[in-house]
């Protein structure tokens, strides 16, 4: 079905029940109890989970299959944000042109920073790439002003065009984004004795483009092009002396992940229409290469795991603050309470990063291959455990 | 006229002259070796030939048409395949991916984009690859990653994924080096059969004597980068000049 495997059909599946069931998988705690803080299940996170989620799988495309590590693909993120702001501006506040223009222009920037980069490799490409990004970052924010409001980056207006919709609404406000009249804001709540659910429009629309966007790379991991992808990370000289021009390949690749991101971006925006210039950093780079590895580069599900990873930390672990603490280890005497806090202290709230980076060392040096080896290794484990029951049993049925 | 012919070759390294006019004439459907001393230019040869190297001056001409300046990957598609001395063989592939990139390569030319046909819809170059696989007994590893073969084996595979391109000329540069005894015997068997199966010219460079007299049906030998001379197995075994310059030297 749908031109897949078996294997690769039950991923898709899979994975589409986890994102539509989402919103009750992601509160598993009743709204009054203390663990509470650990539901991820509203709205704007779930939309970050997915939005990142697509962000990883394109990355993955060009990192996991060419090997190439481009440090510069948040500039494609900020890059689709502004297309899509601008189209709010001047169009309508219909997400769908939105969308679309900052997955074209995302290509079209992809196409040609990949043109220049990729005539080297390894470390060099990535400072390449590097380099791209950071000048972006700094023409967003100083010289481009005019396009990009600099500092304060761009957000819709009550002056502003929009020749398909309307400038204001009847009551004189900012009309919100919309796909074809349903508000991405809109929002049901379910109550369900202690629990609440919280159905969003916008995340349903995000997760629904990250499931055809997981589609579709798993079309291009199993396609004779993926298969090129992987060869050319795998060795570059054996590929030339095949016939094969490795440039256009890796080239494709890059402008794929390239336009992934503007897709990203694009929805960021759609979500909430503002782009400033802090999503082209750096460290936003940095983000999508450390969501990969974590998650395992090169693996299909990994990136989506990764991103939603690092994500629940950064919303949730960042929240919990030296009250919480408090409120945690209450039972133990005074002295010795403050101490656990002041132990603790550093790891959550403001010092998340240190968790993760920790997390993050441990995965690398245990499991090269990212949760996702993690996960086989478990499952191998339970099947060993399993045969080798099987194995016992055999073995003692004869002596009976 | 061969199919491969080289015509006033020369090429510097700075104070080196590593190919001086050299002239070699590879006719069709023959095994042609190229032997020497080390530094003799061996090597430096079939990187000409393969677009690796530019000579300095002098002419290449393959089937007719020049392959100066061309990228090896055009080259390829030209009709010549390389094997290395050490074998390059896609080592994170399996067994079964490494036969289907040279099917796509020679099938789609140097780049297509087919991102969203599956391989597995390939039927009839899936066939086309498991029969060199059969041919050269390595059906049986067809899942296994290649990287994880005996050297042996990575061999093998290299031949089968220039074989299965058609190719009109093989290269082959040294390729029993570093093998044991038996390996080198297997490797001698397999060229064996493929030249008699198939339309192919060969040209090996190779140290090994015994590779060479039991499967060349020319023999050039390359000292200081120049040809020494030209003739049948036979011929070259007794000739007083290749006593002296290259096994003359070896005793």
């Amino acid at each position: 079905m749908l031109g897949l495997g078996k294997k690769d059909l039950s991923l898709l599946i899979l994975v589409a029940v986890l994102t539509m069931l989402a919103p009750f998988l992601l509160n598993p705690f009743p709204t009054d109890s203390g663990l509470a803080q650990f539901n991820a299940g509203y709205p704007d996170l779930m939309q970050r989970f997915v939005i990142f989620g697509i962000f990883a799988i394109g990355f993955n495309i060009l990192f996991g299959l060419t090997g190439y590590l481009s440090f510069g693909h948040a500039a494609f993120l900020g890059v689709g944000s502004y297309a899509a702001v601008w189209m709010f501006k001047l169009l309508s506040m219909n997400v769908v042109p939105a969308i679309i223009l900052s997955v074209i222009i995302a290509g079209v920037f992809a196409l040609a920073i990949g043109y220049i980069s990729l005539r080297r490799s390894g470390i060099y490409f990535s400072i390449l790439t590097l380099a791209f990004a950071q000048m972006s970052f700094a023409l967003a924010y100083s010289v481009l002003t005019p396009i990009t409001n600099g500092e304060t980056g761009l957000q819709i207006a009550l002056d502003d065009p929009r020749i398909l919709g309307v400038s204001q609404t009847e009551d004189g406000s900012i009309p919100v984004t919309h796909f074809f009249g349903i508000e991405m804001r809109a929002t049901e709540v379910l109550r369900l004795g202690g629990w609440e659910f919280q159905f969003s429009a916008g995340y349903y629309l995000c997760a629904l483009v990250m499931l055809v966007a997981f589609y579709l790379a798993i079309r291009i991991f199993r396609s004779p092009f993926g298969m090129m992808l992987r060869a050319v990370k795998s060795n570059q000289q054996r590929l030339y002396y095949t016939g094969l021009n490795a440039r256009p390949y890796t080239l494709a690749a890059f402008v794929i992940s390239g336009m992934y991101a503007g897709l990203a971006g694009g929805l960021l925006a759609s979500m909430d229409p503002l782009a400033g210039a802090e999503r082209m950093q750096w460290t936003a780079s940095g983000e999508v290469v450390l969501m990969t590895i974590l998650g395992g580069a090169g693996t299909l599900i990994g990136p989506v795991l990764g991103a939603g990873f690092i994500k629940y930390f950064e919303n949730i672990f960042s929240k919990l603050n030296d009250n919480v603490l408090h409120g945690w280890f209450a039972f133990l005497p005074d002295g010795l309470e403050d101490f656990v806090v002041t132990i603790v202290h550093p790891f959550v709230g403001k010092g998340w990063h240190l968790t993760l980076g920790l997390m993050f060392m441990a995965v690398v040096i245990f499991l090269p291959g990212g949760l996702v080896e993690g996960g086989q290794r478990i499952a191998r484990l339970f099947r060993r455990r399993k045969a080798s029951d099987e194995h016992r049993a055999a073995q003692e049925t004869p002596a009976e | 006229m061969g199919i491969l012919d080289v015509r006033d070759v020369n090429k510097r390294f700075g104070g080196l002259q590593a190919l001086g006019n050299v002239n070699l004439s590879v006719a069709e459907n023959t095994v042609h070796a190229i032997i020497g001393p080390n530094g003799a230019g061996k090597s430096t040869l079939l990187n000409c030939l393969v677009g690796k190297l530019i000579p300095d001056t002098g002419s290449v001409m393959f089937d007719g048409q020049s392959v100066l300046g061309r990228k090896p990957y055009e080259i390829n598609q030209m009709g010549i395949s390389r094997v290395f001395q050490t074998p390059e063989i896609f080592g994170d592939l399996t067994v079964f991916e490494n036969m289907m990139i040279p099917l796509f390569a020679k099938r789609d030319g140097s780049f297509r984009m087919h991102a969203f046909e599956g391989v597995s819809h390939e039927r009839g170059l899936i066939a086309e690859a498991e029969k060199m696989l059969d041919e050269v007994n390595m059906l049986d590893k067809r899942d296994f990653h290649a990287g994880s073969l005996s050297r042996g084996d990575k061999r093998r595979l290299e031949m089968a994924m220039c074989l299965i391109q058609r190719p009109k000329l093989l290269l082959l540069d040294e390729p029993t080096a570093g093998m044991a005894r038996a390996d080198t015997n297997n490797t001698i068997e397999l060229l064996k059969t493929i030249k008699k199966s198939r339309d192919i010219t060969m040209c090996i460079i190779e140290h090994d004597m015994h590779v060479v007299f039991s499967l060349a049906d020319r023999i050039t030998v390359l000292a200081q980068g120049t040809p020494l001379v030209e003739d049948t197995p036979e011929k070259i075994k007794g000739h007083p000049k290749v006593k002296e310059a290259y096994l003359g030297e070896a005793a």
